[in-house]
């Protein structure tokens, strides 16, 4: 009866099983299609997951508070809180009273079962359309481990927000940041991994050295970034599951930051200064072949592949200030897409291809804005008086970028805004922490 | 090379100690801690031989404008100073550290401490220093000496500085 997916809760084994429909399979109305236009929050019923086994009823109110908190997260979603119920659900299987829900102006009902045996978490839930009386989807069925049930709560949540906007997934992924301590003249930085949420830190280098702007690679094994750990600022390449790592040859006398992956992995393009100059090369990870791609006396950085790997986008201040151009990703004559008043800089092209997302200064205050790839349809997403160094999340509709405040104390953060502009947040983290990288959703 | 990278280290580590505390020659010997590579050999301020008389009585740094990195007639003074020392005690190396204020992006900032420590390393070579003497690094953006936000911290930010080591400690 059950139809199988599985995947990897990595690095547990999970299973992901489709449970049969609750009720008639019909697809009800219950849709939010994401515009540019104000939207209001869809009311959603999430009580807690039931425990259907000794034990698990510890870690229920936490599933479903992961959940909640990721759905309500996007601004898309408002939590009706648990006190406004009518009726409870006593159980997985029992038929949902939906006038009781309708009532309460719930339009999406979430209703979970979890049990355990040792370290493994069963999580199963259910999506109803109140206002349609029916399921949304199929009921599905995970398994992962206990210390994992943040991962197994993101799957639910990227489920439900899924089939109610038709996007792709997001809630179950990493960043990799930079994580600062100390006064402004004396940070001490380290790189750091966290979950989307800012939950889960974890620290991948110490704090000896000033250490910058780690990019994940597509598959998030793998991490890049500038270190000044040789005296000199480098490039790293770093092994997420072992903390290995190893530096890209830079000749002596060279500094080499801004590193970024190619989409397949393979390949680095990056920043050098030679001579006072910074030009854009690429370097071939396996044979370790260099390439020049930029020749110009002007600063050339930042660089970011497109999504088929054919074009790179990067900003140059040939014309006199910072501009953003794009040109083949061998190199070649470059075209320049910014054309506003201001500075722009840190382009970084969106995984969906028709987006640049950059950092923009004007009028002494900096944005974080995005453009068409041809530099037409400008928006500017932020304002603030330092905001900087996008990254977007896997499915292209979230940014998360840097935020420092002024003066002697200032502090600097990461936050999250949504493409359209709108649910401007701050992402909770242990300290303070800057040049977050958005890794891929998570098999 | 092992020699070369240790020299690198040694310089890197007071140039560390440079940015976060400009008075480093003023009050002897405390120790930059961590590295393990302690702040010696900087010598008696009245001693015109000593690192610690190039910073102080010649000058070790430069200021520039807002995102230029053109030296300006007074930076020039203060160069010509440092390259007479340089040439006059011969022993030691130098490493040119270019800074940026923090109105900027990470990478441009990187970028245009490297031209300004470049426009000083260039200056110092047709001043007669020679280049092999001369190392650049920049650190953008990260290691401000004033925190505040408005030009008057900026203005001393934009800043090279010219950081002295003993060459035969490598």
């Amino acid at each position: 009866m059950f139809k199988t997916l599985t995947f990897l809760l990595s690095p547990i084994l999970a299973a992901l099983l489709l449970l049969a429909p609750a009720a008639s399979a019909q697809q009800g109305p219950l849709r939010i299609t994401i515009t540019e236009g104000v939207i209001e929050p869809l009311p959603f019923a999430l009580p807690s997951f039931l425990p259907e086994t000794a034990g698990s009823e510890m870690i229920t109110a936490d599933l479903a508070r992961v959940v909640a908190d990721d759905l309500a997260g996007t601004g898309l979603f408002r939590q009706i809180p648990p006190s406004a119920f009518i009726s409870q659900v006593t159980s997985f299987a029992a038929p949902v009273a939906y006038a009781d829900w309708r009532a309460i102006n719930a339009q999406a009902l979430i209703i979970g079962a979890v049990s355990t045996s040792g370290d493994q978490l069963v999580v199963k839930f259910r999506l109803y359309d109140v206002f349609s009386g029916a399921e949304l989807g199929e009921g599905l069925q995970m398994v992962g481990t206990v210390s994992g049930f943040r991962r197994m709560a993101h799957k639910v949540a990227d489920e439900v927000y899924s089939r109610i906007t038709g996007e792709q997934r997001y809630f179950d992924s990493r960043v990799v940041f930079v994580s600062e301590t100390g006064p402004k003249d004396n940070r001490l930085k380290r790189i750091a991994i966290m979950d989307y949420d800012g939950a889960n830190v974890q620290y991948l280098t110490d704090a000896g050295s000033i250490v910058l702007a780690p990019r994940f690679s597509p598959s998030g094994d793998r991490v890049l970034y500038t270190s000044y750990e040789s005296g000199f600022p480098r490039i790293y390449l770093l092994d997420v599951a072992t903390s290995g790592r190893q530096q890209l040859p830079t000749e002596a006398g060279e500094m080499a930051f801004s590193p970024r992956f190619s989409r397949d992995g393979r390949q680095v393009i990056y920043s050098l200064i030679n001579g006072g100059n910074t030009d854009i090369y690429r370097t071939d990870l396996a044979t370790g072949q260099h390439t020049r791609l930029t020749s110009a006396p002007s600063i050339e950085t930042a660089p970011s592949f497109s999504p088929d790997g054919s074009q790179i986008v990067f900003e140059s201040d040939r014309s006199g200030v910072q501009q953003i151009y794009i040109m083949s990703a061998d190199g070649g004559e470059p075209r320049r897409i910014s054309l506003g008043e201001g500075r722009y800089g840190t382009p970084v092209w969106s995984p969906r291809g028709d987006l640049i997302a950059f950092t923009k200064q004007n009028a002494g205050r900096f944005h974080i804005g995005v453009m068409r790839t041809d530099g037409s349809e400008e928006r500017l997403l932020t304002a603030s008086f330092l905001d900087e160094g996008p990254t977007w999340s896997p499915n292209g509709r979230v940014l998360m970028f840097s935020r420092e405040t002024q003066g002697a104390e200032g502090l600097v953060s990461i936050y999250s805004v949504d493409v359209s502009g709108r649910n401007l947040r701050q992402v909770v983290t242990p300290s303070s922490a800057s040049d977050p990288s958005w890794g891929p959703l998570q098999p | 090379m092992t020699r070369y990278l240790t020299v690198a280290l040694l310089i890197a580590s007071l140039g560390l100690t440079a940015c976060t505390r400009p008075d480093r020659f003023g009050g002897g010997n405390d120790g930059a801690g961590g590295s393990g590579i302690g702040t010696t050999g900087l010598g008696d301020v009245n001693d015109p031989s000593s690192p610690a008389y190039f910073a102080q009585a010649i000058g070790d740094r430069v200021l520039f404008q807002v995102d230029q990195s053109t030296l300006s007639s007074q930076a020039m003074q203060v160069l010509d100073g440092q390259a007479q020392w340089l040439m006059t005690n011969s022993d030691y190396l130098a490493i040119i550290e270019g800074h940026a204020d923090e109105q900027g992006t990470r990478e441009y900032n990187l970028a245009l401490g490297a031209r300004r420590a470049n426009a000083v390393r260039e200056y110092l070579i047709s001043r007669g220093v020679p280049a092999s003497r001369l190392q650049t690094i920049s650190y953008g953006k990260e290691r401000p000496i004033a925190v505040c936000s408005d030009e008057a911290c900026y203005s001393q930010n934009r800043r090279a500085v010219t950081v002295i080591s003993v060459a035969s400690l490598g």
